[in-house]
């Protein structure tokens, strides 16, 4: 019998640790930025609101708290944890830990739409719905590509094809860039596709929120059969459920997740990828626990590189910039030291 | 409970790989599946677990047509015990075997404490209830073999179907397999299996097929149906029987003997 690793911790316990520390890191948050704010202030703010009491000597520090530090946290961790949680769904789906929604192309494609949605001057609603079809088309695209390609290595088709039409997607929304007028869409298009929640307003948090959540719902209540689907087709279904079905519908939660986010955050990386690598060290592959333990490490890492990017410097780093400048390290790291497989 | 396939046709819509195959398999009798490389082996066997359609005849579990069964009504009487794997994730072993347990349980549910104590059971019934908490990908191939058959045991089905369950084990794990082999259809389990050595064959089967080019090319009892023409034949080499003192029959390639 080999003794656990050292510092392996209780999977329950470790899932209580990380949501004790993102609820810390959220709170620092909201303490933080150009405009100083103690906790006090925070707290009364807080309770006035709850109470439905005004201190009216709170004035600005509501609006900035309200209308933008809570919104922006609310976004990050919403962000996060919406791509770490499809990350960790498609590296099961696909038997693959290389695989998250940036390489299947899911997010130039969710970008694509919302390009497009711009270009044509459409509401949020109706560029979030065209960010989700066009995320879900690309997925889809790749899939029966690498379906119709027999003959080679799977997973090597699978990656290839979304790297192809992740190319091809990006194309597609460099033409729109050029088409688009340069003083009002091209900026807006810049924007979504470096990746940042500088400018997100409290109704954006409310409209992703609910298509972030009904994506999550057949993940938490199907977690189990996540892990057959990890096993591959056949013997999922020796086992006694349906693949197809399953895999169905795992890749519309997933990819209306991530849809759903890009279209308020843009384009971020890394976060799909590594954050379930990093979960599976702590709480082992079992999706009844890397589920939870993805989204509140893609939560937490997302709000922290947010607020470094807020108040690290007077102009703001775009955040695709930044998860690859911390994601890159960790993850050779993670090559380098990967005692336990994936 | 009987696994039967009349007149089976088996293989891929555009691509035939085998016809006019015969088997039944009931409680306690050990089916030993022998055939050259690409004679149709895991075809046929994909056919009988239901995962490709009957391509002609049909396969019946339970005197009802496989056609006419839902995956879970399939799961809950024939396991599959598929060749050790590398698995892409380091589940452990315990999380592995609870896999068998899903049909067990509801679309939603996740295995709770008397599932454990099923896995666990199958683990120590097979002598590796100490590997419950290493990681799947950290065990030995005759380990994951044991794993994956303690899997089909927590399934709690009457009927398990192993490919090739001895490939690519050294000698030791493959006798340890061949006596849970045994010892599983004492206790009254119908089990297929498929291998490529015909001593297997003597040692733990209670009948035996032997296909070739995707039709049947002999099936019965071992000792009757393998004589050393059959085998000669069917492997393209020359093969003789040797009858050991202590009554246990053995192939021998004469051409290595010398």
């Amino acid at each position: 019998m080999v003794p656990r690793q050292a510092g392996e911790l209780k999977p329950g316990l470790a899932l209580s640790l990380l949501a004790l520390i993102v609820a810390v890191m959220a709170a620092a948050a909201a303490l933080v930025g150009p405009y100083p704010i103690s906790g006090e202030q925070i707290a009364s703010a807080v309770l006035g609101r709850l109470g439905g009491q005004r201190d009216p000597s709170l004035g600005q520090v509501e609006t900035i708290l309200f209308s933008i530090r809570l919104p922006r946290i609310g976004a990050a961790l919403l962000v996060g944890a919406a791509l770490a949680a499809a990350g960790a769904v498609y590296q099961g789906l696909f038997r693959n830990p290389l695989v998250s929604p940036d390489i299947l192309g899911v997010s130039t494609g969710a970008g694509l739409g919302a390009a497009a949605g711009i270009f044509l001057s459409l509401p949020v609603i109706a560029i979030q719905g065209l960010a989700f079809a066009t995320g879900l088309a690309t997925v889809g695209l790749v899939y029966a590509v690498a379906t119709a390609v027999r003959g080679h290595e799977p997973t090597l088709v699978l990656v290839l094809a979304g790297v192809v039409l992740g190319a091809l997607a990006g194309a597609c929304i460099s033409l729109l860039k050029i088409l688009a007028d340069p003083y009002d869409q091209l900026p807006a298009i810049t924007f979504w596709l470096l990746g940042s929640l500088a400018s997100i307003q409290p109704e954006d948090v409310m409209t992703a929120a609910p298509a972030v959540l009904l994506g999550l719902v057949p993940l938490v209540l199907l977690r189990w059969r996540m892990n057959l689907m990890a096993l591959g087709d056949e013997e999922a279904a020796a086992l006694g459920i349906d693949p197809k079905r399953l895999r169905t519908l795992f890749v519309a939660a997933a990819t209306l997740m991530t849809a759903s986010v890009v279209a308020i955050s843009g384009v971020i990386g890394w976060v799909g990828l590594v954050m379930p690598h990093i979960a599976r060290l702590v709480v082992g592959p079992n999706f009844n626990r890397l589920l939870p333990a993805s989204m509140l490490m893609g939560a937490g890492y997302l709000l922290l590189v947010d607020t470094l990017a807020r108040t690290m410097a007077e102009t703001e780093t775009p955040l695709g910039i930044l998860t690859a400048f911390v994601g890159a390290p960790v993850f050779i790291w993670l090559l380098a030291t990967g005692r336990r497989g994936w | 409970m009987e696994l039967r396939a009349e007149k089976l046709a088996f293989g891929y819509r555009r691509h035939a790989v085998g016809r006019d195959v015969d088997l039944a398999v009931r409680a306690g009798d050990v089916l030993c599946l022998l055939g050259p490389n690409g004679s149709g082996k895991t075809t046929l066997f994909k056919t009988l677990l239901g995962l490709l359609p009957a391509q002609g005849g049909r396969v019946v579990l339970e005197d009802r047509d496989m056609a006419a069964l839902a995956r879970p009504d399939i799961a809950r009487r024939i396991a599959y015990v598929p060749q050790a794997h590398d698995a892409v994730f380091p589940y452990s072993v315990r999380d592995m075997v609870l896999m068998g347990r899903t049909v067990h349980r509801g679309l939603f549910a996740a295995p709770g404490a008397p599932d454990r104590e099923r896995a666990d059971a199958a683990l120590a019934d097979l002598g590796i209830a100490d590997l419950a908490d290493r990681d799947y990908t950290r065990i030995s191939g005759g380990q994951r073999q044991l794993t994956l058959i303690a899997r089909a045991l927590a399934q709690e089905t009457p009927l398990i179907v192993m490919d090739e369950p001895t490939a690519s084990l050294d000698f030791g794990n493959q006798v340890l397999v061949l006596e849970q082999v045994k010892r599983l259809a004492a206790k009254g389990l119908g089990i297929v299996f498929s291998t490529h050595n015909p001593d297997h064959a003597f040692s733990c089967g209670s009948s035996v097929l032997v296909l070739e080019n995707g039709l049947s090319r002999a099936a019965g009892p071992p000792q009757e149906v393998l004589t050393a023409d059959l085998l000669s034949a069917v492997y393209g080499v020359d093969v003789s029987l040797e009858v050991l003192q202590s009554g246990y029959r053995v192939c021998v390639p004469p051409a290595l003997a010398g």
